[in-house]
This record gives structure tokens, C-alpha cells and sequence, in this order.
């Protein structure tokens, strides 16, 4: 479904600020694939999200997409393909717009958009449906102005309008990252059954350990734009945060840079 | 004083066509964009130099539009592929349109006397049909002194912009409007739902300026006339149209915003007809007035506003004390 071949990137080449973001990248995820994947700031988790989506270009390799090659496929043509969350929960909607343009904007993502009106009858009732998937309430405010609700409400939204078209790939950044345990803990769950139900191709970012090892059939771990670790479904079922921490000692003979990653 | 206010509220709700166009680029796109002086003159000239030349005044018009629509696409294009930044993106297309405009009418000033136009053709046929009589007569029984040449200009322009205005309405709550007004408030979010927005900001401002020199195209054919400095300052005045209409009549949702405008184009002409009323005041100091009325359109709102959170600020103060009161003298009576 997704494939990764020998891809390198590397920011401000020559200078002073050079730095090697991804170094010799290989992955290939099946279909239905969930993989989470951890590491310390800096390791080149959020380059390899913004190569995928096509934010970024690789300076050499290829991406490939369902057996097609994506690698220079302009960004918003590829959006076409890969559902988006972000770690801001400003950032997957249009605040000062409704819920229901929202949604009608997500509907449009792998139609063409034309002069017929946004938001019909029908899509209305369609988009009531998936509001109360989410059980927060959301379907009785299809006029209220996302920028009135919550960040937990509107990381759900995000959630929603990035899923709902059952793009081949979702990308989630850190989506959780930004909210208060209890709002986080909503989102992941929501995430599990928005997979769950529409069997999505999934990579997840994340710095909560415990939320990387109760997520997804797949996890790797990187640092210094390297994939160092890459646990399969089997192996990752016994896997424990301090098993992690030590795998992390032995390849890299170093302790784990970051405190933020070690909060589980 | 009535004829005053009357040309006033007539040439307004042309003018509000211009506004409309400054909407959809400052407000709906967050782009504030300067082609506005340029494609505003745009229109005239290009209406003017077909009338002219005998063709019709509905061609000629037709015609500035797609030439403000042009325009406003290439204001995009510099800006979304030649990445430059947007306020130097319009003051370049209204600066090259400048020498543009000055070719298409190859002279500075074009007079459009005894020439039939738009209004000229609608006027005789209204006046033919006697349909200002009756508008007069309601006029003269109020005991306002003055009646005005014709209601026809008035109404034919205010159709006009009420159908520009519908059309605005539907076309912004459209898949490609809602992508447009998206592009304008996280174009982040909507570039990850897989929209163009480069194609989207070309298109948006090309609207825009198909507005402006309808807009330029009317007001030449009613004044009689087109220059080549007529579209000095023209950005402002709409912007001044904008924030008074917004300001005065609310944003509520995008039908109240687009009527909330042309309410603001209308005004800014009447207040600046009283101001020319004044006896110290000169046609020169025109540009003051408006300098000065989008300025106390600006910070007026935010002044009241201030005031009333200061006022409930000092009542909820009052409450607390006098609760505070309350419960000593309780406490005083219980012990």
C-alpha cells in the first residue's frame, strides 16, 4: 500500500546548520497496516509524515503509493489519497466557518468542486450520521462556528473530516499531543474505532509510549533520521515501555535523549 | 439637500459593486489587494473606449468586466506563482495598469456626453413609460423640496447589485466558494483536503476584480466620463465601505455581511456629501474626509467597546462590595 525506497533528505546542505533529517528511509506497510512510530525530537518522525503527505520532497528515493509512484505528485494532489491530522487542533479546521461547511469541504476532498451548493439535504443527514459516531454531541451544532468549540471537540472534527472519505493512508502527527489526559485519552480511542471501522492504512506519530505500544499492529522507533527499531504485530504484543528504553540502550549504546519521551 | 442625498445614495449603490469586489479579496481571501485602484479604471476605460467607438453600452460593459477579471487574475498569479508577497503583488498590477489603462484609451480622459450608455438607454425608456411620477409625488407630499431628473438610474443600479450580490451569496456557499473562503482562514487545512488553493486565490481575486471594474464601468457611464486618476484611493473607499457597513450592521452570517456592505458603501457617500456641504471643506479635501471617516469607522467600535467593559466591570465591583457589605452586617447582628 505505502512504500518507502531508499529515501534521504537533508536540510541547509553544506552550511553550518546541516542536518541529515532522513537517512536511507526504507518501509512498506500492507493494507490495514497500523503503525505507530517513536522517538526522540529531532529524530525525523514529522520529515517522514511531511515526505508522505508531500509537504516535502526527498533529494533522492521514492515514495510509492498503492504501487504508483507519488514522489513529486504536487501536495494537494496527493491529499486526494491521504487523510491528515495534526498536533495543533487549529490546524484540520477552518475556525471561522461551520461544522457543516467543514465537513462538506472534507466531503469535496477527492471530488472536483463545483458550483453546486456545499451543503445539500442529503449531505446534511449524511453528515449528521458521522457526527454521532463521535458522541459528543456535535450533531445538533451543524451551524455553530468550529471556532466555538473546544480543542478536544475540534480534534475529534479534525479526526472525522480526515477519515470519513476513507482516504487510502491516514497520517496522524502527535494528534493527541496538545489536549488535557482525559480530552487525549477521547481522541485515542476514537482513533482505534475510526481505523477499526473503515480499515484504514495508518501511521501514527506519537511521544506517549504507552499510547504507541496499546495502538496499531506495527511499530518502529527512530532517531537521527533512522529507522532503528521495527517491531512486527507478534513481538509487539509483549513489548513494555522499559523493554523499549533498554532495546534503545543496546543499538544505540546511549540513553534516550529526551525526558518527554520516556512519559508514559 | 434631498437632491444631494439622492445623488449620494445613487452613486453609492454603484460604488457598493466596487465594495463587494474589496470583500471578497481583503475579507474572504484575507488578501488585501491594491489592484482595486488600477482595475477599477480598468473598467471605465475599457467601457468607455467601446462606447465610444459605437459598439453597444451592454458589450462595452461586459467587456470591462472580463478585463477586471484579467486583471485580477494576474494579481494572483504574481502572488501564488511568482510568490510574491500580496500587498506588493497588487501595487505592481496597479501600477502596470496605470500605462495600461492610459493605452486602452489612449488619451488621459475619455467624455462619454451625448453618447448613449447603459443609463441613457434604460432612462428614456423609463421616462417614456412616465414610471418617476409616481415616486415624485410621494416625494412632493412629504414636503421635500426637489425632485431628481430620474428614479431610473437608481433602481437599475440597485438591481444590478442586488443580483451581484445573490449571485456572491450562493456563489460563496458553493464546494468551490466554501474552498475559497477556507484558502482565506487555514490554507493549511484546505491544501490537506486536496484544494488548489493557487488555482482558488487566482480565481478569487479575478471575481474580485471583475467586481471593481463593473463597478468602474457604471460609474464612468453615470459621471459621463472616464480618467485615468479616477481609481486614486479607490481601495479605501472600499475598505472604508467594508468596515463601516461591518461595523454598523454586523457579519452575522454572509447574506447580513454582503448587505452590511453595500448599507456601508451607501453611507460613506452621504456622510461624504454632508462633509462637502460644510462650508470650509473643498472637493480637494475629499481624500481627508475619507482618510478621517475610516479612522473613526475603526476606532470608534473598539472605544465603545472599552467603555461598556468598563461599565460592567465597575457594576460587577458594586455587587461584590455590596455583598461583602451584607455579610458583615450579618455577621455584626449575630454577634
Amino acid at each position: 500500500m505505502l512504500q518507502l525506497n531508499q529515501v534521504f533528505l537533508t536540510f541547509n546542505e553544506g552550511t553550518m546548520d546541516e542536518k541529515k533529517a532522513l537517512q536511507d528511509v526504507h518501509l512498506d506497510l500492507k493494507r490495514g497496516d497500523f503503525l505507530t512510530i517513536i522517538g526522540s525530537n529531532g529524530a525525523g518522525k514529522s520529515t517522514l509524515m511531511n515526505i508522505i503527505s508531500g509537504s516535502l520532497v526527498p533529494d533522492t528515493g521514492n515514495v510509492l503509493i498503492d504501487g504508483s509512484p507519488v514522489t513529486h505528485l504536487q501536495e494537494y494532489k496527493r491529499a486526494q489519497l491521504i487523510g491528515r491530522v495534526f498536533q495543533d487542533p487549529m490546524a484540520g479546521t477552518a475556525p471561522s466557518m461551520t461544522i457543516e461547511e467543514n465537513l462538506a469541504m472534507a466531503w469535496s476532498r477527492n471530488k472536483k468542486r463545483g458550483l453546486k451548493p456545499g451543503v445539500s439535504k442529503k449531505r446534511k443527514e449524511l453528515f449528521k450520521e458521522h457526527l454521532e459516531s463521535l458522541n459528543l454531541g456535535l450533531e445538533d451544532r451543524l451551524t455553530a462556528k468550529v471556532g466555538l468549540l473546544s480543542g478536544g471537540e475540534r480534534q475529534a472534527l479534525s479526526l472525522l473530516m480526515a477519515t470519513f472519505t476513507e482516504p487510502k493512508i491516514l497520517l496522524l502527527d502527535e494528534h493527541t499531543a496538545a489536549l488535557d489526559p482525559s480530552r487525549a485519552e477521547l481522541i485515542t480511542s476514537l482513533t482505534a474505532e475510526i481505523v477499526d471501522k473503515f480499515q484504514l492504512t495508518t501511521l501514527m506519530v506519537t511521544h506517549n509510549m504507552q499510547q504507541a505500544l496499546d495502538l496499531g499492529n506495527r511499530l518502529i522507533m527512530m532517531d537521527k533520521g533512522q529507522i532503528i527499531f521495527d517491531v512486527d504485530e507478534t513481538e509487539k504484543q509483549n513489548l513494555t515501555i522499559e523493554k523499549l528504553l533498554n532495546e534503545f540502550q543496546r543499538i544505540r549504546g546511549e540513553k534516550m535523549a529526551s525526558d518527554k519521551a520516556v512519559l508514559g | 439637500m434631498f437632491i444631494s442625498i439622492f445623488g449620494a445614495f445613487e452613486s453609492g449603490i454603484i460604488y457598493a459593486l466596487m465594495a463587494l469586489g474589496v470583500y471578497l479579496s481583503f475579507r474572504v481571501l484575507d488578501f488585501p489587494d491594491l489592484t482595486v485602484d488600477g482595475s477599477f479604471v480598468t473598467g471605465a476605460a475599457t467601457a468607455a473606449i467601446l462606447i465610444m467607438n459605437g459598439q453597444s453600452p451592454f458589450v462595452a460593459t461586459i467587456a470591462a468586466v472580463i478585463a477586471g477579471f484579467l486583471a485580477g487574475c494576474i494579481t494572483g498569479i504574481l502572488h501564488t506563482k511568482g510568490k510574491i508577497n500580496p500587498l506588493l503583488s497588487g501595487i505592481l498590477m496597479m501600477i502596470a495598469l496605470y500605462s495600461i489603462n492610459l493605452r486602452i484609451m489612449g488619451q488621459s480622459n475619455i467624455p462619454l456626453l451625448g453618447k448613449t450608455t447603459i443609463f441613457t438607454s434604460i432612462t428614456s425608456a423609463w421616462e417614456n413609460a412616465n414610471l418617476s411620477a409616481p415616486f415624485n409625488s410621494v416625494v412632493s407630499a412629504l414636503g421635500i423640496p426637489g425632485t431628481p431628473k430620474t428614479w431610473a438610474i437608481l433602481f437599475f443600479s440597485l438591481i444590478i447589485t442586488l443580483i451581484i450580490k445573490f449571485i456572491t451569496d450562493y456563489f460563496l456557499k458553493t464546494e468551490m466558494g466554501l474552498a475559497i473562503r477556507a484558502t482565506g482562514d487555514n490554507e493549511k487545512m484546505i491544501r490537506s483536503f486536496s484544494a488548489n488553493t493557487d488555482i482558488l486565490i487566482i480565481i478569487g481575486l479575478g471575481i474580485s476584480n471583475a467586481f471593481v471594474a463593473l463597478s468602474g464601468a457604471m460609474i464612468a457611464q453615470h459621471g459621463g466620463f472616464a480618467d485615468v486618476g479616477m481609481g486614486i484611493g479607490m481601495i479605501i473607499i472600499g475598505l472604508a465601505s467594508v468596515i463601516i457597513g461591518e461595523a454598523l450592521f454586523g457579519t452575522k452570517t454572509i447574506a447580513r455581511t454582503t448587505l452590511a456592505v453595500i448599507g456601508g458603501a451607501v453611507i460613506y457617500r452621504i456622510v461624504v456629501s454632508l462633509a462637502l456641504r460644510v462650508d470650509f471643506l473643498e472637493t480637494g479635501d475629499m481624500k481627508l474626509i475619507t482618510a478621517v471617516i475610516v479612522i473613526a469607522a475603526l476606532v470608534t467600535p473598539k472605544i465603545l467597546d472599552s467603555q461598556r467593559e468598563r461599565r460592567r466591570r465597575l457594576r460587577k465591583k458594586a455587587e461584590v462590595e455590596l455583598a461583602a457589605l451584607e455579610e458583615g452586617e450579618k455577621r455584626n447582628a449575630a454577634t
